[in-house]
């Protein structure tokens, strides 16, 4: 695209080509040049070569055009509707597109660098600040100015003026405080807690079917499943703090760090939203039971109450409270003892105190 | 041609009668553009501004920003029947229901990498130059500000087709916004209208990403622009070139084509992009739902090293108040505010600093080599490593993935690398630069190779040297001095007033260390009689 005088060997060389007249002498020449041509640092091209050049010009300005209305055409034949042919129409669009655009560019480029002049024209340049003498009137303006308006003199007129305009500039922030409602206690709390509609447990979902789960059928010790609050499958902000990772252990595996009293014959319950940022940790390995989060790899240890043991995220995975109804369904037992998800502000120590009630208790 | 035809003289008569825009143009018709490669970078930046307005006004024509719960019945089979957002089914709809749909939709998310991808070339060139000198700091500071937009900018524009990917994204940011300490929950339930993902964050982010932010661009881009023109571009240095004068080519007509060109030739190279180059395919990820997420999920690559950040950090969290509160969660807030704090603070001050530092209030129009200044090349580089490290370990699961190498593994090299790469780099190229300085001045005072072999009567084969080509050695001369400010004591032993105090010293230390120029050019050698000895071939050098 450039043409530095620097960079571009070809104007290491001497400007005077061998069988190139002189620039004065295509000035000349040539009579459609206006006489500004006799301006230094104008050095015009071999017209011949020129003439050369318009031809391969255009050449691609008529690659353009009949790219431009194959494009047109292609927009009248090709239908979408289906993926096959919503690919077609893709390529037969893009392809006239950018063909078009590519050869008017190729084209001008080629009548900038082989038709239009050399130029190495030189330009005076000033100092930006302004010349002391105008800072001099600027200034005694400005002073007149300020004196004839009596803002300085007139203190309580200045006051006034600036206690008027502080209401003003606050109004905004207080229309925007309709954007939402106050926190208040919605993040420590999900839909685990709340009572059913008929008063009856809440059940575990399996996430996509959408049906309950016999803790006698989950009988897959190194499986996963993702599973969703009954009545809230569908309800996006119940999700984003109820949705649940369950597993099934042997025995032997469980270790300390998960609480036994909340897990029904070796079936744990974890939150699956990672208390990193929130993305679901949705990945497990089998034979370490770890816990991955995709998106900063935050890694918990499943067989240990999820505790941490790689990346970012500071705390474990809270575990929910789970047992079985009459009829044999997983069902949640009570909400988690400590808010899910992402830390806040306010949350605190919410682990300790859950230790602290749970010693009382 | 002796007059202008008709048409354009009269409408020319017309305005200038009203405007009195002949003065204008008198002066800026033949305003001159010097030309250099690393000029033409931030013209890619903004030609990618222009598709993007273009592109995403016709996709504005389609999208609808709303959550509201519909059943997709659409062309595409895999989802037909599924309930999704409606901006997700609309989204859908422009892939495969418009004609041109996917094609301008692919060119929107092509056009915006390029766009950022633009403005950071074009920035890392501003800075590698010095062209952000005095007095073009206020354009550098538009700069900033231009680019700390894009990013957000990128961000609510990812967010909006509401699938399974951009979700993941705007999780993220939740994550970040609830970590901030005191506020965090109310700026998070404000935003999004209550809990997350609420029902309100796909509109409210469509006002910002099609109205608010493009409008402060496009403000910002036009004061870029206009300061550009009123304080011309810089120069590279070169023969006939001062800090008094601009050589280059005119606006009209050069200049003014070869942009147009530039602008189809982006606008091209994106069209090509947008219908080979398959992005964001939608379809395939399904709508959002805060309870899945697909694995080997990837940032757009500008906000890949705000990934890479997050991922590197260590589970750091504090309870200022134990159990009643003061949370703050440090493996979020560290992450996701200080290497773009660092980044975004070190651009604004770095002109400030250096004029502090140099002392140096003069105006600058020519810019510098980089390997001239070796100090601010090696502060650059070390700030590219830290932002390249970052970004790379954004994508460490792929990186563990195909090259097999543990994935802790990588975090862990992450988390070294960080603090050791940039200083590495630093002295990496600091030595690169003076390496390259010590080369000029071999050229300018020896000459270059001449290709030419030469036995001398004793046998020994010498290469003969020829002077440098007059340009390339202008170029090579257009080194200037960095000012060092005064430092020394003087008679008295007294150091002058600003060295007194500790911050004093230290100024003047750097100053010292940053103005020294190590490799002077050798004045009144190698030009002049010796010139014409090297070009008869008396001046030998033994290679």
């Amino acid at each position: 695209m450039t043409d530095n005088t620097i960079d571009q060997p070809e104007d290491r060389v001497p400007k005077r080509v061998i069988g190139t007249p002189p620039a004065t002498e295509a000035v000349l020449k040539d009579e459609t040049v206006h006489e500004a041509a006799a301006l230094p640092g104008v050095i015009y091209q071999d017209p011949a070569s020129a003439r050369k050049a318009e031809k391969t010009v255009a050449l691609l300005f008529l690659i353009a055009f009949l790219a431009g209305a194959g494009f047109i055409a292609s927009y009248v034949i090709f239908q979408v509707g289906t993926i096959d042919k919503t690919s077609t129409s893709n390529f037969a669009l893009g392809g006239t597109l950018a063909l078009a655009l590519l050869a008017l560019a190729a084209g001008i480029t080629t009548w900038v660098r082989r038709i239009m002049p050399k130029y190495t024209m030189i330009q005076e340049r000033h100092p930006m600040a302004s010349d002391a003498e105008t800072r001099e009137t600027v200034k005694e303006t400005f002073l007149a100015g300020a004196e004839e308006s009596g803002f300085v003199k007139h203190g309580l007129l200045r006051r006034t003026l600036l206690l008027a305009a502080a209401p003003l500039g606050l109004a905004p922030l207080f229309l925007l405080k309709d954007l939402g409602p106050l926190p208040g206690t919605k993040l420590r709390h999900t839909v685990w807690g709340e009572p059913t509609k008929t008063g009856k447990p809440r059940r575990l979902i399996t996430e996509g079917t959408g049906q309950p789960i016999r803790a006698a059928d989950f009988n897959s010790p190194g499986g996963i499943l993702s599973v969703v609050p009954e009545g809230y499958e569908h309800d996006l902000n119940a999700l984003a703090k109820a949705t649940l990772i369950l597993l099934k252990f042997r025995p032997e595996e469980i270790k300390s760090g998960t609480n036994l009293n909340w897990t029904h014959d070796g079936i744990v319950a974890y939150s699956k939203i990672c208390t990193h940022v929130g993305c679901p940790a949705a990945l497990y390995e089998q034979t370490t039971h770890h816990i991955l989060c995709p998106c900063h790899q935050s890694t918990f240890d499943a067989a240990d109450g999820a505790k941490v043991v790689f990346g970012p995220a500071a705390r474990p995975l809270p575990q929910l409270p789970i047992g079985i109804d009459g009829e044999g369904f997983l069902i949640a037992k009570a909400d988690f003892n400590v808010p899910v998800g992402p830390s806040f502000w306010e949350r605190g120590d919410a682990e300790a105190e859950a230790r602290e009630k749970a010693e009382k208790a | 041609m002796d007059t202008p035809p008709k048409a354009i003289a009269g409408v020319s008569t017309f305005l200038d009668d009203r405007l009195g825009a002949g003065s204008f143009l008198k002066r800026n018709l033949r305003k001159m553009f010097p030309d250099h490669w690393s000029f033409l970078l931030g013209e890619i930046a903004l030609y990618s501004f222009i598709v993007l307005l273009l592109t995403g006004t016709f996709l504005t024509f389609w999208f609808k920003p709303s959550m509201g719960h519909v059943m997709y019945d659409g062309s595409y089979e895999p989802l037909k029947g599924i309930m999704m957002s409606e901006a997700y089914a609309s989204t859908l709809n422009i892939s495969f229901d418009v004609r041109g749909g996917l094609l301008i939709r692919q060119i929107h998310h092509w056009a915006a990498l390029l766009f950022v991808a633009g403005m950071v070339v074009h920035m890392l060139r501003v800075f590698f130059t010095g062209a952000y000198r005095k007095p073009r700091e206020l354009n550098w500071l538009i700069g900033i500000g231009l680019l700390s937009l894009a990013l957000f900018e990128g961000l609510t524009g990812y967010s909006l087709p509401d699938d399974l990917l951009s979700g993941a994204g705007l999780r993220i940011t939740q994550g970040v916004i609830l970590s901030i300490p005191l506020i965090g929950t109310y700026i998070q339930f404000f935003l999004f209208g209550g809990e997350y993902p609420g029902e309100d964050i796909i509109s409210r982010f469509f006002t910002l990403h099609i109205l608010l932010i493009p409008g402060i661009l496009l403000a910002l881009i036009t004061a870029h622009m206009i300061l550009m023109w009123v304080q011309k571009h810089t120069q590279m240095p070169g023969k006939g070139r001062t800090e008094k004068n601009v050589v280059g080519a005119p606006f009209y007509p050069a200049f003014m084509a070869k942009a147009g060109a530039y602008f189809l030739f982006t606008f091209g190279v994106l069209a090509l992009l947008g219908t080979f180059a398959q992005i964001n395919p939608i379809w395939l990820f399904g709508p959002y739902t805060p309870a899945d997420i697909s694995a080997g999920s990837q940032p757009d690559w500008y906000m890949g090293f705000l990934e890479g950040s997050l991922r590197l950090m260590v589970p750091w969290e504090i309870n200022l108040f134990g159990t009643s509160g003061g949370t703050i969660p440090l493996s979020v807030l560290i992450p996701a505010l200080v290497p773009l704090g660092i980044i975004m603070t070190g651009l604004a001050l770095y002109p400030f600093l250096e004029q502090w530092v140099t002392g140096d209030r003069r105006e600058h129009h020519i810019a510098d080599r980089p390997r001239n200044n070796a100090h601010r090349t090696s502060i650059g580089i070390s700030a590219v490593t830290f932002y390249g490290i970052l970004w790379l370990l954004g994508a460490n699961d792929e990186i563990s993935a195909n090259f097999h190498i543990g994935l802790y593994e990588t975090t862990i090299f992450g988390r070294f690398a960080i603090f050791l790469g940039p200083v590495i780099a630093y002295i990496i190229t600091y030595r690169v630069c003076i390496g390259l300085q010590r080369k000029d001045a071999e050229v300018v005072s020896h000459g270059v190779e001449s290709g030419v072999i030469k036995r001398m009567p004793n046998g020994e084969y010498i290469e003969v040297h020829t002077p440098p080509a007059d340009d390339i050695l202008a170029h090579i001369r257009g080194k200037k001095e960095i000012p060092v400010i005064e430092s020394g004591v003087d008679r008295e032993g007294i150091p002058p007033k600003g060295a007194r105090s500790l911050i004093g010293r230290l100024r003047a230390k750097m100053s010292k260390a940053y103005g020294t120029d190590r490799i002077p050019l050798e004045e009144g050698h190698g030009h002049g009689e010796e010139h014409a000895a090297v070009g008869a071939g008396e001046r030998k050098e033994v290679h």
